[in-house]
């Protein structure tokens, strides 16, 4: 039953991951590649996870909470320098 | 008792695939920028939590190996997603807004993105402290 649930998940997140390709790719303003940028770091996070529990292992955990840290960073310099055209000033 | 288990993950599993998917399509979905802010900051964020939470007890009850580590990338997203989501609507509000059709905040003053904060010289924040000590009076 886990591994059904499993394609299902899977599955999900990578339409997912699809969904914000097409955003990051054709989007109407800046504001929206951003998140989708932001949404694409969570989504990879969850298909690690997935990964993690379909081999069975434990190592996956360390990565997704690199891509956790920088995709936040990433998402914070980003919005920073929209708003002040500038990161550290 | 493993047959409960399974149901659990598995239900976890599912309602975590729904919801990122949902907040996917809502990002493509949705008509304006304000709007599709909350799609993958709330739904996204509660289908990878959902995930998270189901591989943590996948490897407690299956591998005998509780780790808290998948609790910490939950807290962390649940911290952070609104962070970046205030970050976006600031961006968004500076951007592509027109000022004119903002409600204006209660109290005196503008928005706090359209107030020059850096910007502000020594002299204008000394004439501040003053106004603010004359009213004190």
């Amino acid at each position: 039953m886990i591994t059904y649930a499993l394609y299902f998940a899977i599955g999900c997140f990578a339409l997912a991951l699809l969904f914000n390709l097409y955003r990051v790719v054709r989007a109407p303003g800046v504001t929206d590649r951003v998140l989708a940028l932001d949404t694409m770091a969570v989504d990879a996070i969850a298909l690690l996870v997935l990964f993690g529990i379909w081999e069975g292992t434990a190592i996956f955990f360390e990565a997704s909470i690199l891509y956790a840290m920088t995709g936040f960073v990433a998402t914070v310099a980003y919005g920073k320098f929209l708003l002040r055209g500038d990161i550290i000033e | 008792m493993d047959l409960f288990w399974e149901i659990l993950i598995s239900a976890l599993l599912v309602i975590g695939g729904f919801f990122g998917l949902v907040g996917s399509f809502g990002l493509v979905k949705l008509p304006d920028p304000m709007t599709r802010l909350h799609a993958p900051t709330k739904a996204a964020t509660l289908g990878v939590g959902a995930v998270l939470i189901a591989s943590m007890i996948y490897f407690a009850a299956f591998h005998d190996d509780l780790t808290l580590h998948e609790l910490m990338i939950t807290l962390f997203i649940f911290l952070t997603a609104p962070i970046s989501a205030h970050f976006l609507a600031k961006a968004n509000m500076l951007r592509n807004v027109d000022r004119s059709t903002l409600t204006k905040p209660e109290g005196d003053g503008d928005w706090a993105v359209f107030t020059p904060l850096s910007d502000t010289s020594a002299e204008e924040l000394d004439e501040v402290a003053e106004a603010e000590d004359d009213e004190a009076r």
